[in-house]
């Protein structure tokens, strides 16, 4: 059995109850959501926080629902109904694939897409046991002052893999957040830092509300993952991709790749392309500057040749279904 | 300081239960221990393998993952609310679909929920829904075989056979 750490629950009924606990709690207090993040890692001793303050009852936050022309998602709604959203799928098709992959169903019922956002990074010598941890020496993301998969390495490298990260910035949505200061917008793209140790934005006492999704005409967004099994595993790389289209040619293409290091990273190759490249889409030229762009380091589980190798064949893969969907 | 116990009020397996809690009990904890309930199985106790799967208010999660505070008010089946004639632990019986056992709570409980959903549910809607679920022994396939076999209402090879006396010693335990 891998016991709890000791703590006390508190379960806020209105978003405002929860940030008002956060100011008064400080940073002792975290945030559970479905618990299918945060309960494993207090589990391996990576976080023990002596309040935890449950969103359970935030049914405010549950839900996929058009405002003009955006898709708003609540933070506390699940996975599984992100990836059955009929909205979400018409509009927002690589956020509800990349949904539809995350864990297995049972994540999918208990996670949120808030959690899934908010996700810690992960890495081999971070997701383990605290006698693990401890026999090999601890790591400069917890406790220690070294890091094992880059010598000498003064920053956590630890692997953004949260599947929903991807698809959000591709598909340029806005992460809001309620905080004792009041209400932030921020775009995904900046909601991501590229630090393991903290890689999200979000500001001690912050609540992330939802998920604002632009929803355009002659847009659409595919969401590609590489994992041994077909379910359960976490991203060993993952590929959104968002292409725009306007009377029948290219007008935009954004290309996401994740599950490298702490930051999904947009590639520079998509974003540079002129309306001319954008017409015929070189999708080969592409995916082989994928190729050169990313380098997979032996952060999470997976041999990094077969990663690296595998971001060509996922760009084109991701690449060759947006253009016969366009 | 050791921490306050709290009281719980559920629904578990038809009945009503109070019990007293720690906050940082998991809802598998307090079933297994708590309520003597261990038909439920403790496998990875981290999310990855599906043994303690449970219905909560319907739905199959993960009782490894569930703090059992946040449970108030809820209703828990878990498999001892299964009798020997339901017809899923009889398709389970008749197509060999557990082994050593283990996961088969877990299975039953996502099988469960999933036939609540899908009456005859396809091969590959079944394989989706115990994608959560390993299994260590069986291939999976008498698994979703068994789960088909339930769905369709068919018993499978031992169609004809009547069903065999219930274990003499079997009885659920009332929590
Ligand atoms: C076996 C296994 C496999 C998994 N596979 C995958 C996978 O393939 N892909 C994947 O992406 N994830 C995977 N997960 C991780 C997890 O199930 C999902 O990421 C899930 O979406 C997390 O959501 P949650 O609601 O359970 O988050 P929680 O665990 O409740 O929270 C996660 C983190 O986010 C914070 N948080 C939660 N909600 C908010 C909010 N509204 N505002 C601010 N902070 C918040 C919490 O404080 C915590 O730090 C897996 C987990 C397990 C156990
Ligand atoms: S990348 Fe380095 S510092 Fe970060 S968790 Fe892994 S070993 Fe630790
Ligand atoms: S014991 Fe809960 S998933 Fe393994
Ligand atoms: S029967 Fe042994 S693990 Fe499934």
């Amino acid at each position: 059995m891998l016991p709890l750490p000791e703590f006390t629950v508190h379960t806020p009924a209105s978003v405002d109850e929860a940030v008002a606990l956060l100011a008064k709690l400080g940073p002792g207090a975290m945030l559970l959501a479905g618990g299918t993040d945060l309960l494993p890692n207090m589990k391996q001793g990576l976080h023990a926080p002596a309040h935890v303050v449950s969103l359970q009852r935030l049914g405010a936050l549950r839900g996929v629902r058009r405002e003009g022309d955006a898709l708003v998602i609540g933070a506390m709604t699940t996975l599984d109904a992100v990836a059955g959203s009929a909205e979400a799928k018409t509009h927002a098709a690589a956020l509800a694939e990349a949904a539809a992959v995350v864990g297995g169903p049972q994540h999918r019922r208990m996670g949120t897409l808030g959690g899934n956002l908010c996700l810690d990074t992960r890495c081999r010598y971070y997701n383990q046991t605290a006698f693990w941890r401890g026999a090999l020496g601890y790591c400069l993301k917890k406790d220690g002052d070294t890091c094992h998969v880059v010598e000498g390495g003064r920053k956590c490298v630890a692997a953004a893999s949260n599947d929903t990260a991807a698809a959000a910035i591709a598909l340029e949505a806005t992460v809001v957040l309620t905080g004792p200061a009041g209400i932030r917008r921020l775009p995904a793209a900046d909601f991501f830092v590229a630090d393991g140790a903290r890689n999200t934005a979000r500001r001690e006492g912050e609540l992330l509300t939802a998920l604002e999704v632009p929803v355009r005409a002659g847009r659409v967004s595919v969401y590609e993952k590489l994992r041994r099994r077909g379910a359960i595993d976490f991203p060993l790389l993952s590929v959104a991709v968002r292409l725009d289209r306007e009377d029948g040619s290219a007008r935009a293409l954004d290309v996401v790749i994740s599950a490298l290091a702490a930051k999904p990273r947009r590639l520079a190759a998509a974003q540079k392309l002129g309306a001319a490249d954008l017409a015929t889409l070189p999708i080969d030229t592409l995916a082989d500057a994928a190729l050169r762009e990313c380098n997979p380091l032996p952060n999470i589980e997976g041999d990094v040749v077969w990663r690296k190798q595998m971001v060509r064949v996922l760009v084109k893969r991701a690449l060759g279904r947006a253009t016969s969907l366009a | 300081m050791p921490e306050a116990l709290v009281t719980l009020s559920l629904r578990v397996n038809g009945d009503d239960v109070r019990v007293a809690v720690r906050p940082s009990q998991t809802l598998l904890e307090v079933l297994r221990v708590g309520l003597e309930l261990t038909g439920t199985k403790q496998g990875c106790d981290k999310g990855d393998c599906g043994a303690c799967t449970v219905l909560l208010d319907g739905e199959p999660v993960l009782a490894c993952l569930t703090l059992a505070v946040t449970c108030e008010g809820r209703v828990v089946q878990t498999v001892e609310s299964l009798t020997r004639e339901d017809p899923l632990v009889d398709a389970f019986d008749c197509h060999g679909a557990g082994q050593c056992g283990f996961c088969t709570p877990g299975m039953l409980m996502t099988a469960k929920g999933l036939l609540a959903k899908h009456g005859r549910p396809s091969r590959e809607t079944i394989k989706q829904a115990i994608s959560g679920n390993l299994c260590r022994c069986t291939g999976y396939g008498p698994i979703v075989e068994a789960i088909a076999a339930a769905g369709e209402g068919r018993r499978g090879k031992k169609d004809e056979e009547p069903l065999p006396a219930p274990l003499p010693s079997w009885e659920a335990p009332k929590p």
